[in-house]
């Protein structure tokens, strides 16, 4: 059983050694992931390709040919969204992928993803639907359920998709939802945002708010199966601002503000553990004393480590589905107070039960 | 060692255990499943392809289940996963060897990023390959087929992949679909064409897949270089018609049934004009298969006399 060998690759010191058909099971785990683009700019850097057997590297090559492709699409695409809604009166902040590949943060040297993200004030986002409407952006056709889930609770607008380009863009208007737990005032957010060099009109948030919306999302996404590559996403992103030295108090801080010590430290924790991210101690410590309880800070950390293996069946360990399904509820119980989770879940089991696939006469 | 050359019980043990790995033209994949019509179906139409040998590296993977029956089902059903991870939705048993067929055309354009992919099928004779790019529907698998049993070398059905750097074509080298009337008039045209149990009913009709023949497969690692580029439209009832087609609009069309020239980007682009260029471009509109493959078959002559 050759187990996660993604994982370990980011804190290996020695080249791989592998045989062929390890190399076949890497790229079976990366792309489940959606991690080779990632898996190919950490081979590259460290002069590890040669490594991989030559019928593998065209892959990586391909990877990377994506990657860089992709960021060109991204300055593109927030391009017409600046031009879009770039008059009306709030603040358009970037999120994310689009962020991280327009204030050329490191995430954006390897990072793939699919939409673009933006959060606006919530006052305005009748407006900016309205203004991305008549710039060929429509909301994706979903059930009346779905459609009233996303207006009504969530902190995004339904998925918008542009009629001719076929790209995505989320709308948010906070970073988490506003009956979550982790419920964050997004006024907040939006008064602390910098303004993005030479993108007039854009947006990002500041380092720490960066931070912690990452270890938000991952705490609060259902599937933990690409949590791997947010928490890369947040070893770059903390490797990067922690150089400068008033970063982590400042961190710290901010997560104690918006109520998100619990997230950070959950995901910090694995940080350390699987990836060789180095926190400073005064941060660390306080940010424990933050935290109430820390019996249930460990067991959560056991269960996360356990979720973010690669969802593969050669780095499945026993527990893996009865972990991953915890952390499915959790996320919902995270998101929505109870009275709303089980009406919701049973809603999306009962889909699920009547789901019929075609080719069936 | 080729894949006809495996027992269908060492096959078989093959796809139940680690899977069975084999390559057609630059791609290799490694297949799992427990259906014993996909064993028998690749035992007959990759018979000529050569195995992947033990412990080398298959650039992807693909496993066929049964997946629990569900309400509503009234037959067996077969979910394909790709990384181990449900990709379409499940369709009927039946139907197992075109999901196959689906599956290794999504493999081409999802990983073959280091090849130009064209949707076109391609063939060559004497060293020159000819291209017939067209959306679905326009006759191209029929009359790729027909030119396979006529002297032409089957490169590929569906994509037409392009090298980069020498703008050659590589083959695929894999068995042609053909779908409803087109498989009669296919076997009427070539009675030597031998073919797949038909599946019916599939989202597309009756589909068929005509094996490649064993020379073509062994020849699956020489490329050809582009000599001409035929656009080809079934139309009933049309008379004949071979034409030349202005360059920016043969371009144009070109670009249309390019899968990956998003990706590929501006060196995309100048081997498209560079292609354009250097090839001949015409129209073909057709009603009978005899009088298309004349018509083609008199076009290659003509460049062979004028060079």
């Amino acid at each position: 059983m050759p187990g996660d060998l993604l994982t370990g690759l980011w804190t290996s010191n020695t080249a791989p050694q592998w045989h062929a058909a390890d190399w076949e099971r890497l790229f079976s785990q990366a792309r489940r992931a959606r991690l080779l683009g990632r898996v190919a700019w950490l081979l590259q850097t460290r002069g590890w390709t040669d490594c991989a057997p030559p019928e593998a590297r065209v892959h990586l090559h391909n990877a990377l040919r994506a990657v860089a492709r992709q960021r060109q699409a991204a300055h593109w695409e927030v391009d017409c969204v600046r031009r879009a809604i770039g008059h009306l009166p709030t603040p358009v902040v970037l999120l994310k992928g689009a962020a991280y590949v327009l204030a050329d943060l490191p995430p954006a040297k390897s990072r793939r993803f699919g939409d673009i993200d933006i959060l606006v004030a919530a006052p305005a986002l009748g407006a900016v639907e309205a203004a991305l409407a008549a710039h060929g952006w429509a909301a994706m056709p979903l059930d009346p359920y779905d459609d009233r889930y996303y207006r009504q609770w969530s902190h995004e607008l339904p998925p918008l998709r542009h009629e001719e380009r076929g790209t995505m863009l989320d709308v948010h208007h906070c970073i988490t939802q506003p009956g979550s737990r982790f419920a964050v005032d997004a006024q907040r957010l939006l008064a602390d945002a910098r303004p993005l060099q030479g993108q007039p009109g854009l947006m990002v948030l500041s380092p720490a708010d960066m931070v912690l919306h990452a270890a938000a999302h991952l705490m609060q996404e259902g599937d933990l199966s690409r949590g791997l590559r947010d928490l890369l996403d947040m070893h770059d992103l903390l490797t990067c601002f922690g150089a400068q030295p008033d970063f982590w108090p400042a961190l710290v801080d901010r997560a104690a503000t918006l109520g998100l010590c619990e997230p950070l430290l959950d995901v910090l924790t694995q940080a350390q553990c699987k990836l060789g991210l180095v926190v400073p101690q005064p941060a660390w410590q306080q940010l424990q004393q933050q935290s109430a309880r820390p019996l249930r800070h460990r067991l959560t950390a056991a269960m996360l480590a356990v979720a973010l293996r690669p969802n593969h069946p050669d780095a499945d360990c026993r527990s893996t589905r009865l972990v991953r399904a915890w952390f499915y509820l959790r996320a919902h119980r995270i998101r929505m107070p109870l009275h709303r989770t089980l009406p919701h879940l049973l809603h999306k089991a009962w889909l699920r039960l009547r789901h019929r696939p075609p080719g069936l006469t | 060692m080729k894949l006809g050359q495996l027992g269908l019980q060492a096959l078989g043990k093959r796809l139940r255990g680690p899977g069975l790995a084999w390559r057609s033209g630059p791609f290799s994949i490694r297949l799992r499943t427990d259906l014993v019509a996909v064993r028998d179906g690749l035992h007959f139409l990759y018979a000529d392809h050569p195995l992947v040998p033990g412990g080398d590296f298959c650039d992807g993977d693909i496993t066929l289940r049964q997946p629990r029956a569900a309400w509503g089902w009234r037959r067996p059903m077969v979910q394909a996963h790709v990384d181990y991870q449900p990709i379409f939705e499940p369709v009927p048993v039946a139907h197992a060897l075109p999901l196959v067929e689906w599956l290794l055309n999504w493999h081409v354009t999802a990983h073959g990023h280091h090849f130009l992919t064209v949707h076109a099928a391609a063939l060559e004779r004497d060293g020159k390959a000819l291209l017939l790019p067209a959306p679905s529907g326009s006759g191209k698998s029929t009359l790729c087929a027909a030119l396979v049993h006529r002297g032409w070398r089957l490169l590929s059905d569906e994509y037409a992949l392009i090298d980069f750097a020498t703008g050659l074509v590589h083959p695929l080298a894999r068995p042609v679909s053909l779908k409803n009337q087109s498989i009669e008039v296919l076997r009427a045209f070539a009675p030597e064409a031998v073919f797949s149990a038909p599946a019916h009913g599939t989202p597309k009709g009756t589909l068929a897949q005509m094996k490649a023949p064993a020379a073509h497969v062994q020849r699956m690692d020489e490329p050809a270089c582009p000599v001409w580029i035929v656009f080809p439209q079934w139309s009933p009832g049309a008379t004949l018609l071979l034409q030349a087609r202005p360059k920016a609009r043969a371009l144009l069309e070109l670009t249309r049934q390019t899968v990956n020239l998003d990706l590929a980007g501006h060196d995309g682009f100048a081997r498209l004009a560079e292609l354009v260029t250097a090839s001949e471009c015409l129209d073909l509109r057709y009603d009978m298969l005899a009088d298309a493959v004349a018509a083609i078959d008199a076009m290659a002559q003509a460049i062979d006399h004028a060079g």
